[in-house]
């Protein structure tokens, strides 16, 4: 059965596990070629890799009550927030993989996934992405449309300049503006405690004359309630909102990071927490059908199947391409 | 085993951290602070063990704002001490430029010799590993376009060391570069010749001094960090397969530019190939081949450089590796160069 005015749910549960099938997808092909020895260089996916498994609620809760219109702007660690945003998920896996039907023709690889039909771009400048997002927010209130954006950052981005001035800016503009801090604890090895003057960065909002909701237990549901809030309000031209979400990172900061600065058992208590299993068992009690949870289950792994499938199939970019788009053409007036 | 002459094979970043730990030791004023520097140890390794041996005091992991801690590191400076700052990657120095360039490299000038900004600040460079267009750039000529600061790149382990310790002796700012190429982490491909015997006792590299790491008679090949490796490379295969003898120097001082080592060797050789992984336009390699031109040397055939061309650096290995400069390209542009007249 399911429960009437409560599709929001399925939707959330089936994209946080297309988002978990993404990563588990990710890890394997990351280390073909990259092992016994470890070599970031080698292997169909080189560089850098920023898996956010456990973070998951932070992105659909959010992206739930987002149209295509509306703007998300997401960081280094992206793959939760595209999905939730409904990225083409064929042409970002391919694009991971450095292919020609990449969503920038392998230019741009897994920090800089941009996919502009449904307004979604992410940078690897930590707090970066905040700018872009108040833009696109003031460019549809400006021309007069309830558009809204929304900015994720790390909890790690909020001691970061940019953060502090787009905050205030946001407040003076009254810009429809959402920044969803996903406070996973760390930035890289550097804990939040031990660099951040504040426990919780929802109180700084204060400091910008915005509400700032702090939302615990990295749980969907409220998540969804919360963010509901927030984009109501700037919908209905009433300002920006801070959402600080205690969430929490089930790997390492990069694929091959060894994580020697984690506290003896911490990833064990953390990984007993998997907000996947837990807003399983959820619904379940909350008279959802586990045949139709199993349907989630088996819609969003098929989608990940073909996508890596579309994306091991698409060629490799011709060298030429590596010089187009660096300038847009004018166009025809 | 005559300890004083067994050979220490080390990396740069081994070399790097054993040259901070020994300034530390002989200077109280020494201290190491940026990001992921203390329990990590650095993420490209240059600050292992700094923080067990030295405590917290002299060794603090930041916040991620560089611009508060950068700026910090000036005032630190001026007002008697030696803060060596690490920010991970050149790429991120765009968000706190202003401490740089504005603060750092003026402040000697604007106090008129009043108060020098002894500081040394630790950044990796380069491509080649996947990690895309704003984690692989080199940004020399940036670097090296802003008066005020001097900045350096070891081609290996025995340079970075002896570098180190002159950079953190110098009264004035200094960007220390490191090439990911070449820094021996467990997790990135190591080119071997960055791996070197690295003397026990103290000794500086003079900041400012170019190296001839190759003499030769028939063509100056010139590079930097990773590419003077890609000459190395070059040049044997010239003496090899073509009996051409290659002089390489390893610039090592991106600013003040050794422009004298340069001459002197294309003054012999009459023929001149540059080679940097920065982008290509009012770059380093342009810099030099300008003053070889201004010089007035005459040469046998025109001056090539090869750096990355004037695109952001692709993700893509299939692009990449295509646009990135190396051994290769060096030798097709050294044999067109012997076999060119001007
Ligand atoms: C301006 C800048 N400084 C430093 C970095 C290096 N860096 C990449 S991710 C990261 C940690 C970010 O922490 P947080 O914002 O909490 O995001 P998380 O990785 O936890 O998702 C750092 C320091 C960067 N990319 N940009
Ligand atoms: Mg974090």
């Amino acid at each position: 059965m399911t429960i009437s005015n409560q599709s929001h749910r399925l939707w959330m549960y089936e994209n946080m596990v297309k988002s978990r099938a993404f990563e588990d997808a990710i890890k394997p092909a990351y280390f073909e070629g990259k092992t016994p020895r470890f070599n970031m260089a080698n292997g169909p996916i080189p560089g850098e890799m920023h898996l956010s498994d456990g973070q998951e609620p932070c992105a659909v809760g959010v992206c739930a009550h987002l149209h295509e219109g509306d703007t998300v702007t997401a960081t280094h660690r992206p793959h939760h927030a595209a999905i939730a945003k409904g990225v083409d998920l064929d042409r970002m896996a391919a694009e991971i993989f450095g292919r020609e039907a990449g969503l920038s023709g392998g230019r741009g690889g897994h920090m800089h996934l941009f996919d502009a039909s449904v307004n979604f771009a992410c940078s690897g400048i930590i707090a970066q992405g905040m700018g872009p997002a108040l833009g696109a927010a003031m460019a549809a209130k400006l021309r007069g449309s309830d558009n809204v954006a929304v900015a994720y950052i790390g909890e790690g981005a909020a001691n970061q300049g940019a953060f502090h001035e787009v905050m205030n800016l946001a407040s003076v503009w009254r810009a429809p503006l959402i920044v969803v801090i996903e406070d996973n604890g760390y930035g890289v090895s550097v804990s939040k405690a031990s660099c951040t003057a504040v426990a919780r960065n929802a109180d700084r909002a204060a400091a910008y004359a915005m509400p700032g909701i702090h939302v615990a237990g990295n749980d969907p549901d409220a998540i969804y309630e919360a963010a509901g809030e927030a984009i109501a309000r700037a919908r209905r031209g009433e300002g920006p909102s801070l959402i600080e979400i205690e969430t929490s990172r089930l790997e390492g900061h990069f694929m091959g990071d060894q994580e020697g600065y984690r506290p003896e058992g911490e990833k064990d208590r953390l990984k007993a927490i998997d907000p996947i299993p837990r807003y399983r068992e959820r619904l379940l009690a909350d008279g959802f059908d586990t045949a139709e949870l199993d349907a989630c289950e088996k819609r969003a792994q098929q989608a990940v199947d073909a996508a890596f499938v579309f994306a091991r199939g698409s060629a490799l970019p011709d060298q030429a391409s590596a010089f187009t788009s660096v300038f847009t053409e004018r166009s025809a007036a | 085993m005559n300890t004083a002459t067994a050979i220490r094979k080390q990396t740069i970043a081994k070399a790097m951290s054993e040259a901070l730990a020994s300034e530390m030791e002989r200077d109280a004023n020494v201290i190491v602070l940026g990001e992921d520097i203390g329990k990590l140890g650095g993420v490209f390794g240059n600050t292992g063990g700094l923080l067990e041996k030295f405590g917290a005091n002299r060794v603090f992991d930041t916040p991620i704002s560089e611009t508060g801690f950068i700026g910090a590191a000036v005032g630190m400076a001026g007002a008697g001490m030696r803060p060596v700052v690490e920010l991970m990657f050149v790429d991120f120095f765009g968000v706190c430029m202003d401490a740089i360039y504005n603060l750092a490299a003026k402040q000697a000038y604007f106090s008129g010799g009043q108060v020098s900004c002894p500081m040394v600040l630790m950044t990796s460079v380069g491509g080649g590993y996947g990690d895309a267009g704003q984690h692989s750039q080199c940004l020399y000529a940036t670097f090296g376009h802003l008066p005020g600061m001097k900045v350096v790149i070891p081609s290996n382990a025995h340079d970075a060391k002896g570098l180190m310790l002159a950079a953190i002796r110098d009264e004035n700012p200094v960007v220390f570069m490191f090439h990911k190429a070449l820094q021996g982490m467990g997790w990135l491909g190591t080119v071997a010749g960055s791996i070197t015997d690295v003397p026990e006792g103290d000794y500086e590299v003079p900041i400012g001094k170019a190296g001839v790491v190759r003499e030769g008679t028939d063509i100056t090949l010139v590079g930097l960090g990773v590419t003077v490796h890609h000459c190395l490379a070059a040049a044997d295969a010239l003496s090899r397969e073509d009996g051409v003898e290659a002089e390489v120097i390893d610039i090592r001082t991106i600013a003040p530019l050794d422009r004298e080592t340069i001459l002197a060797s294309v003054r012999k050789t009459g023929r001149v190939v540059v080679v940097d992984d920065d982008y290509l336009s009012c770059g380093l390699a342009g810099e030099v081949i300008t003053s070889i031109a201004e010089a007035g040397i005459p040469l046998a055939s025109p001056p090539q450089r090869i750096s990355h061309p004037d695109i952001p650096i692709p993700f893509s290995p299939a692009l990449e590796h295509a646009v990135l400069p190396n051994a290769e390209m060096t030798l097709a542009a050294a044999r067109q160069s012997i076999g060119e007249r001007a």
